[in-house]
């Protein structure tokens, strides 16, 4: 860990102004993904703003119906909210089958969204990896590549988000907030958040710099069936391999969001369209572009698979 | 002690203390933190410095130049030590590896440098700061590609394989035949607590408080490695937060922080980071295994052979995986062989059971085939081949065999008959049923172990010994053998173990602490007993020690009478004639293990296990149950997840941290049986013991794959069985 300077945030917008006037400045919210890449000098920030003190931890009903949640509710407190559970099941249950309950506790809603790919390559820092240092190379391309991305990836790399939460927000079409440098706010539609890797795998979102993310907010419910399947090699305290989140309607229709394929959560409006036709249909139009290595080609049957078994459970 | 005859009746016997199932004597250390584990023993010597270990980046060829100039000027750095200015460092006779590598790099993360500081994190942050050019040369990391380029190395032993009678000949004629190739990857040993050690220098004399398994290997490794008097060493280690096998030896915590301490001029202290665990110390390495077993009609096996290649580096040796083959099934015509490719990859070395748990991993599942083959329950199959006596050596028997009895025993628990013996059969809502069996065997090792026991005035027993407790239980074992040795209740002993200071004794390994290690302090005690019916004038023959009172006849003494002011103190070791060479000694497991696999993604989830062990007198039912359980859910991790990911370019384990290297949580694990035998095994030692700390892997791993089979229909046989290998044999969602 290089030497930091820190200071704690008072406001958002004061927050925002300070990332940008400091050089190598970055927010820290639950810590649990930066202080452990900083410890290994995979990030190496020179100063550290911590929002924790700003009060963005509380989740409110918006006038549309929907739900404001704070970029600083902890996974656990989101997990267990009542509205949450009640209108939003799948992001209750996508935020369960993450990390453990310690880890929980700590995490926020925004770094949660931030938190780094699970690459192995990307966690050696003798190992060349685009990501980590642009241009350096991709070790992951032609090694161990069994968790990484099967579809969307580059030749500059092939690594997937490991969050379970944006999996569910993707599916449920949320919104995130934020307020620049200048203090102008936004609202980011998550479909345009995430970045696919391209030339430059390092730019994972399309936050500016020293933009803070306030509070991610979520349409009035759609109501249906929300089940999260993750599927990993231990029954817990691991990251999907791959992991299907799905809203299913009476009538069949609904929305599909995969996680552990991409750069990002995967989701394909076309192909939702196919959902009343069944698990075959949907995957062949989600992962038509599919490129993966030897190594994870069985991604794509366990997709399938695993959403057939999502849809015949929505059905019984 | 000499021990060549088998045991008669002594005062063990009476199972008063030895035998019942006590807590663990250190149990309030551990639940309360106040257990002085090695990296915390802040206590010890005042000053301590800071550590931190820089591993190699490549995975052979050498360092060209090593820029310590901006790690120098780092702040809180007070020396840096590498090769250059190490002095001549000697190596352990238990190293394959140099410890301190450079210029030559044999293996990545071997250490090239360690960065002392005031603290921890200066060090970490200057460490980050060492530049260091390689030149990179090409390596073989990849077993498979190596297998068939194995040439028989100077030193090969040709008497590693085995053959009896006409193994091709027969397995040729056999009407039933199987020949299959398993193959299981290298596996680290993961324990929780990483190789830690605090080193201060006194003049020339070394102190070292570590987490070692082996204390007497360890210090003379130490001082050899050192180039010092083995005199002038001291290491002490009373807690061990795991072991598995990766701590039998000495590392680099041990010898850069000894470097470390004398660069400082002070006290340092060191951990390997976990992300170095993987490729900086030992694992157990991958195997290729081909096993061929021919049987008649009525199942009846006629020749088995089992063929076994792993890698390693140069200099290093095989992991053993046929040795079972050679005991565990009765058959005319046999064959092993062992074969070593050199690999380019860390150092590989023994882990838990190194040997049977790999081989029987292969062997298990190769009964089961056999067994499908000839349309025979596997139970039956394995009884059917079951042997009293060493199958190469028919005039010697097992001193105790009762693997029939484990099978019988765990069928009936277990329910087997309610099994379907067509795979594939039943399902529960999304689950795939199955239930699996496997035999596993492991040996009774039997080495000499030495403890000094002190009786004072107040009556208290107190057992010293460098044996080693890692997590297993030999503290309390070892006060319930002196309780039940001087008739005193445990809370009048006290144990003192894990300082070279004390008489050497077996350590931890090979599950041949606990027989060995209790017996050289029955040995102790036996010699204390002598002392002490001789300073009250009694006859020794006669004499009983019970509820703290020595009586003879009609009088009566206390041991603290005996002892008196001055106290009494005997020495004595354990040591062993030929009984283990008249007679095979093993210990028998049969493992039971209910799946059920998701009929859509492949997920197996273990429903039920159970074990029946005949391993012996079982010292103390509960930390043995704690043993076997343990080894149960490492099984379990071997069979489903646990693989060092090779990357056969870069040469190095990917996946090296507890992130990537899987291993079983509480969710994957329902509830364990376990049920031993009574067996007691008086050809073993004075404690008619035998070990169970490795006994609970051996077949585990098979029994899961025979379970997944029986659930599915595929038949996995590389390990893990992730779900990928299953998708494709599982029906249509
Ligand atoms: C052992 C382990 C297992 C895990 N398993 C899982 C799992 O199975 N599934 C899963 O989904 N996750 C898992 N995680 C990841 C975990 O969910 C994340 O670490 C956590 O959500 C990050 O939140 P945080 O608040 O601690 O973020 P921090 O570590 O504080 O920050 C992460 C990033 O977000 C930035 N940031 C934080 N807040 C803001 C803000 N308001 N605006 C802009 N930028 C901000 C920081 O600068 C940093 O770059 C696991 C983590 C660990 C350590
Ligand atoms: S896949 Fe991406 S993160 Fe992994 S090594 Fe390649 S560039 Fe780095």
């Amino acid at each position: 860990m290089k030497p930091f300077t820190y200071e704690r945030a008072h406001s958002p917008a004061e927050a925002a102004a300070a990332a940008a006037r400091t050089e190598g400045a970055k927010f820290i919210a639950g810590g649990t993904n930066l202080l452990d890449l900083m410890k290994l000098e995979i990030e190496t920030p020179m100063h550290l703003i911590d929002v924790n003190g700003l009060a963005l931890d509380t989740i409110e009903t918006t006038p549309e119906g929907g739900l404001r949640i704070g970029a600083l509710v902890r996974n656990t407190a989101l997990a267990a909210d009542e509205r949450v559970r009640r209108d939003y099941g799948l992001l209750s249950r996508a935020l369960l089958a993450g990390a453990s309950g310690q880890l929980r506790n700590k995490a926020t809603t925004a770094g949660n969204l931030l938190q780094r790919t699970r690459c192995p390559y990307f966690y050696d820092t003798n190992q060349p990896c685009n990501k980590r240092q642009p241009g350096s190379g991709c070790a992951a391309i032609g090694g161990f590549s069994r968790p990484l991305a099967v579809i969307g990836a580059s030749d500059a790399c092939i690594a997937t988000h490991p969050s379970d939460m944006a999996v569910a927000m993707r599916a449920l079409d949320a919104t995130v907030e934020t307020v620049r440098s200048d203090g102008t706010t936004r609202g980011i539609a998550i479909a345009d958040f995430h970045r696919l890797p391209g030339d430059t795998p390092d730019i994972e979102t399309t936050l500016v710099p020293g933009e803070l993310i306030t509070a991610v907010t979520l349409p009035k419910p759609v109501g249906g069936k929300h089940i999260y399947r993750k599927v990993r090699d231990r029954a817990s305290y691991a990251f999907a391999l791959v992991s299907v989140g799905a809203i299913v309607q009476r009538d069949g229709t609904g929305r599909v969001a995969l996680g552990g394929v991409a750069h990002r959560p995967w989701r394909v409006e076309a192909a939702e369209a196919e959902m009343p036709r069944g698990a075959k249909a949907v995957t062949g139009r989600l992962l038509a572009e599919a490129r993966p290595t030897q190594e994870n080609a069985f991604k794509l049957p366990l997709v399938e698979r695993t959403l057939g078994a999502v849809l015949a459970e929505a059905k019984g | 002690m000499r021990f060549d005859t088998p045991a008669t009746t002594n005062p063990i016997d009476q199972l008063r203390i030895v035998g019942q199932p006590v807590d663990r004597i250190d149990g309030p250390l551990k639940t309360t933190g106040t257990a002085p584990y090695a990296y915390e023993r802040h206590d010890v010597v005042p000053n301590q410095a800071y550590g931190y270990v820089v591993g190699s980046a490549i995975a052979k060829g050498r360092i060209a130049s090593i820029d310590l100039t901006a790690a120098r000027a780092a702040p809180g750095v007070l020396a840096i030590v590498t090769a250059d200015n190490a002095g001549k460092l000697g190596k352990g006779r238990f190293n394959t590896a140099k410890l301190l590598g450079g210029p030559d790099i044999e293996h990545y993360h071997q250490a090239i440098a360690i960065v002392i500081a005031e603290m921890f994190e200066q060090a970490r942050a200057a460490a980050q700061l060492v530049r260091v050019d390689y030149v990179r040369t090409d390596g073989m990391f990849d077993l498979a590609a190596a297998k068939d380029s194995w040439k028989p190395a100077a030193g090969f032993d040709a008497t590693a394989d085995s053959g009896v009678g006409d193994f091709a000949g027969a397995f040729a004629a056999a009407p039933i035949q199987l020949d299959a190739s398993y193959t299981t990857p290298d596996h680290s040993h993961a324990m929780m607590e990483p190789h830690a050690s605090i080193a201060a220098w006194e003049g020339d004399r070394l102190t070292l408080w570590t987490s070692n398994q082996m204390i007497n290997w360890t210090t003379d490794d130490l001082a050899q490695t050192l180039g010092i008097a083995r005199e002038k060493v001291r290491l002490v280690s009373p807690f061990i937060g795991g072991g598995f096998g990766g701590k039998l030896f000495l590392r680099a915590d041990a010898v850069l922080a000894a470097l470390g301490a004398r660069a400082a001029g002070r006290p340092v202290k060191v951990a390997l980071t976990r992300p170095l665990i993987a490729n900086n110390t030992t694992h157990r390495p991958a195997t290729i295994q081909r096993i061929r077993i021919g049987a008649t009609r009525d199942g009846k096996i006629t020749a088995i052979g089992h063929e076994s290649w792993s890698g390693d580096l140069p200099g290093g040796g095989p992991e053993n995986a046929v040795q079972q083959t050679r005991l565990l099934y009765a058959g005319a015509n046999r064959m092993t062989a062992t074969r070593l490719a050199t690999l380019d990859l860390p150092e590989g070395n023994a882990m838990r059971a190194p040997g049977e748990a790999p081989g029987l991993m292969a062997l298990e599942i190769a009964m089961d085939e056999m067994a499908e083959k000839l349309e025979i329950d596997p139970i039956e199959f394995r009884v059917l081949n079951d042997t009293q006596v060493d199958p190469e050596n028919p005039s010697r028997p097992f001193s105790q065999r009762q693997l029939v009895e484990c099978l019988r025993t765990g069928a009936e628990r277990f329910g087997w008959k309610t099994r379907n013996a067509k795979p594939g059969r039943l399902r529960e809502g999304r689950w795939l049923i199955g239930m699996g069996v496997a035999a596993g065997l492991r040996n009774n090792l039997l080495t000499t172990s030495a403890a000094r026991v002190r009786l004072d005035h107040r009556g208290v027993v107190t057992v010293e010994t460098d044996m080693t407790d890692i997590g297993t239980g030999s503290y309390t074992i070892i006060a319930q053998t002196a309780a039940e040795m001087m008739g005193v209740p445990l809370d009048k002993v006290v144990v003192r173990l894990g300082d070279s200071s004390f008489p050497a004794s077996a350590g931890s390994g090979g599950q041949w602490g606990a027989n060995n290690s209790t017996a050289g302090v029955y040995a102790a005690c036996i010699k204390l007993r002598e002392a002490v019916a001789q300073k009250l004038g009694f006859n020794s023959a006669d004499t009983i020690f019970a509820e703290g009172q020595v009586r003879s006849g009609n009088r009566t003494g206390s041991l603290a009478e005996a002892a008196g002011d001055a106290g009494l103190v005997a020495e004595d070791a354990i040591e062993y004639g030929d009984l283990g060479k008249q007679y095979q000694q093993s210990t028998f497991v049969a493992h039971f293990v209910e799946v059920g696999v998701d009929v859509a993604t492949g997920e197996t989830h273990i429903r039920r296990m159970l074990a029946v062990c005949a391993a012996g007198r079982i010292l103390n039912p509960k930390s043995a149950r704690s043993q076997i359980i343990g080894a149960m859910t490492m099984g379990v991790g071997a069979a489903l997840m646990e693989e060092l990911a090779v990357d056969k370019r870069r040469g190095f384990f990917v996946n090296h941290d507890l992130a990537g290297y899987e291993v079983p949580v509480h969710a994957d694990i329902p509830h364990q049986e376990v049920i031993f035998l009574d067996e007691t095994d008086p050809i073993s030692s004075p404690m008619k013991a035998k070990g169970v700390g490795e006994l609970g892997l051996c077949g585990v791993g098979a029994a899961v794959a025979n379970a997944i089979h029986n659930a599915t229909g595929v038949r996995v046989r590389d390990y893990p069985i992730t779900l990928d290998k299953l998708l494709s044999g599982l029906p249509e969602v």
